[in-house]
């Protein structure tokens, strides 16, 4: 292996120890929230993009997925999380092992359901197929808030009851960049490589790719199920960074918002996803200074951004050339 | 058996406001294939003027029939000119710029009448002012039918009808159905496309703000957010009934207010609002083109 492929390695892994140490010493806590925020929303904008910007694959439900992961990750964390967390110790190390149990937890519940939902619904092709994921993604919120054990119509806080002393939030900026740079990376890789044209080619033309023999249903369940995964990843990142979850932060208005973030990015850019996540999560907390009128311009902001580049802020194209080998052919 | 009766009368006057509300959203999406999200706040913006209207003629201490008539009118016309200018503004700009754009702009114009309203209006409720003293019309056994039921049930009909001669026997009408036909060669004919799109949402914002005021008469706690979840429920509506078709709104609408009561009234009240999208998930699985909806092929 040659030494030029270590260095963005070290360079990401010495940017994630720079976040953990130095923000907590220049930011107040209102900042990292945000922060962290801003990283939970590009995990959940990136996942999205590969189902309705690559595979071209219209979901409106993806917060039923991020709501699924989160509390699936927070009932694992206060049910058996506390205990295990406990006997780990409780020191910083402790923390780093334990934290991509919830994760994973989180990310394969909602892979589950994301498959469930997929199955069927993928059937369904443009609009229908956006309002069938539209109603799982209410379906799955409205189910949850009738689940007793992890709160309903409560809400439920992370802290556990058998383990007061445990605090199971998760409060390094470093975990959640982490998990969005893995999140990018293995997205890009799935569909830079040469496998990944089959989502493109199935985004231009579904009968001209079945056609070519590639297996649609499979691709397209493929990204949904990836997808999904990812959102319960980022559903998980919510729940730990914010220590407290309500349905009421999974609605169709969450939807909504993710899907803002991918089409105003540019449908089919990785790097246009991240940048309108980043910002759209930023800009009401930019526009605080305006007082009552920020959620005004936002939405005034959003609707003149759309007239003025319908095709997003990148269109197809990509800000640096991520996920692909060397040599492969750029997509354009 | 009579507290059936009941519960299907509560759910035929619940389900015409749905079918008002639908309307919109099926007209708009047959001339235009534009679910418009900002639907459900045109109507939020109907029961907001319909209580403005009715302070400054002051109307809330006397009820009146003529009085519910000029509210009614009056914010029938505020909101058919909201409609019409939101799609000048949001949507026309986008006419060439594929599918998705477009609903991007109809979630701001949702975003912005939710917020501008709280600020305009205050984010507290407000209390609809009484413009029909609720009184018992007739009583058979168990069954109570009340003014207000009525006023609704037939006030809804009645736009119902004159919405099926526009669309059915008028000029415009005819209009309206080839452009939702064929969008292209309607304005080869000499259809006036831009204008006919203009119209549709102007007709169904009237309806929907003919459903604000109903609901306020018979449910009068009103606020700017109290259009996000019935916007979405006609919508189920209207996709039940077979999205694009103007009878199919009617009976999408009727039937989800009926089964929605159902359900509150022999289940519980916490899976009302599941039932709509449960409604939604089967009928698109095994009936994806609704009650009413002409099946599409796909031609390659």
């Amino acid at each position: 292996m040659k030494a030029g492929r270590w260095l963005p390695l070290a360079g990401a892994l010495l940017a994630l120890a720079g976040l953990h140490w130095l923000a907590p010493l220049f930011l107040n806590a209102y900042y990292v929230t945000i922060l962290a925020r801003i990283g939970i929303a590009i995990v959940a904008a990136v996942s999205l993009q590969l189902v309705n910007g690559f595979t071209g694959q219209f979901s409106i439900g993806h917060a039923g997925f991020m709501a699924l992961g989160a509390y699936a990750s927070a009932a694992f964390s206060v049910y058996w999380g506390a205990g295990i967390l406990d006997s780990l110790g409780d020191g910083p190390l402790a923390r780093v092992l334990y934290f991509p149990f919830p994760l994973v937890c989180g990310g394969l519940v909602a892979a589950a359901a994301g498959l469930v939902v997929a199955v069927p619904a993928l059937r369904l092709r443009g609009d229908y197929l956006a309002i069938a994921t539209l109603g799982a993604g209410e379906i799955i919120r409205i189910a949850i808030l009738n689940v007793d054990a992890v709160g309903g119509a409560r809400g439920f806080s992370l802290a556990s009851s058998s383990y007061p002393a445990v605090d199971l939030r998760f409060d390094s900026l470093a975990g959640v960049y982490g998990v969005a740079a893995l999140t990018i990376l293995a997205i890009a890789r799935l569909l830079y490589s040469g496998g990944g044209l089959a989502f493109r080619a199935v985004r231009e033309d579904e009968t001209a790719a079945e056609s070519l023999g590639i297996a649609t249903t499979r691709v397209k369940v493929e990204a949904f199920l990836v997808a999904s995964f990812f959102a319960g990843v980022a559903g998980a990142l919510f729940a730990h960074s914010e220590g407290y979850i309500h349905t009421n932060s999974f609605s169709f208005v969450r939807s909504f918002e993710l899907v803002a973030f991918v089409v105003l990015g540019g449908l089919g850019s990785l790097s246009g996803a991240v940048i309108a996540a980043a910002t759209l999560t930023a800009a009401p907390e930019l526009l605080r200074g305006l007082g009552e009128w920020r959620m005004v311009l936002y939405a005034m902001l959003l609707i003149a951004t759309m007239i003025l580049r319908p095709q997003g802020l990148l269109g197809q194209r990509e800000l640096w050339p991520i996920g692909r080998k060397h040599g492969a052919p750029r997509s354009s | 058996m009579d507290n059936l009766l009941q519960q299907l009368l509560n759910g035929v006057t619940w389900g015409s406001i749905y079918a008002l509300i639908a309307l919109g959203y099926t007209m708009v999406y047959g001339v235009l294939r534009l679910i418009n999200f900002a639907h459900g706040e045109v109507y939020m913006i109907g029961a907001m003027s319909g209580f403005y209207v009715a302070r400054a003629l002051g109307l809330g201490s006397e009820p009146s029939v003529g009085g519910l008539v000029l509210v009614l009118g009056a914010s029938m016309v505020i909101c058919g000119l909201l409609g019409a200018t939101i799609e000048r503004v949001a949507y026309r700009p986008l006419r060439s710029a594929g599918r998705l754009a477009p609903l991007i702009t109809a979630i701001g114009v949702s975003l912005f009448l939710q917020n501008a309203g709280q600020l305009v209006f205050g984010a507290d409720p407000k209390f609809f002012p009484q413009l029909l003293r609720s009184r018992e019309v007739f009583r058979a056994g168990q069954v109570a039918v009340s003014n207000i039921q009525l006023t609704v049930l037939v006030t809804a009909l009645l736009l119902m009808g004159a919405l099926e001669f526009i669309v059915q026997r008028t000029r415009f009408g005819r209009a309206m159905r080839a452009v939702a036909y064929d969008a292209p060669a309607a304005a080869l004919m000499g259809v006036p496309v831009d204008r006919v799109i203009s119209g549709t949402f102007v007709l169904g914002s009237m309806l929907a703000a003919a459903a604000g005021i109903l609901v306020g008469l018979s449910n009068p706690k009103i606020e700017p957010l109290m259009g996000l979840m019935p916007g979405l429920k006609a919508f189920v509506a209207a996709v039940l009934g077979g999205i694009g078709s103007v009878p199919g709104a009617m009976i999408g609408g009727l039937l989800l207010g009926v089964i929605e009561t159902l359900v509150t009234g022999y289940l519980s009240s916490t899976y009302r609002d599941a039932i709509a999208f449960v409604i939604l998930v089967l009928i698109l699985l095994y009936r994806p083109t609704g009650l009413f909806g002409a099946p599409q092929t796909e031609k390659v």
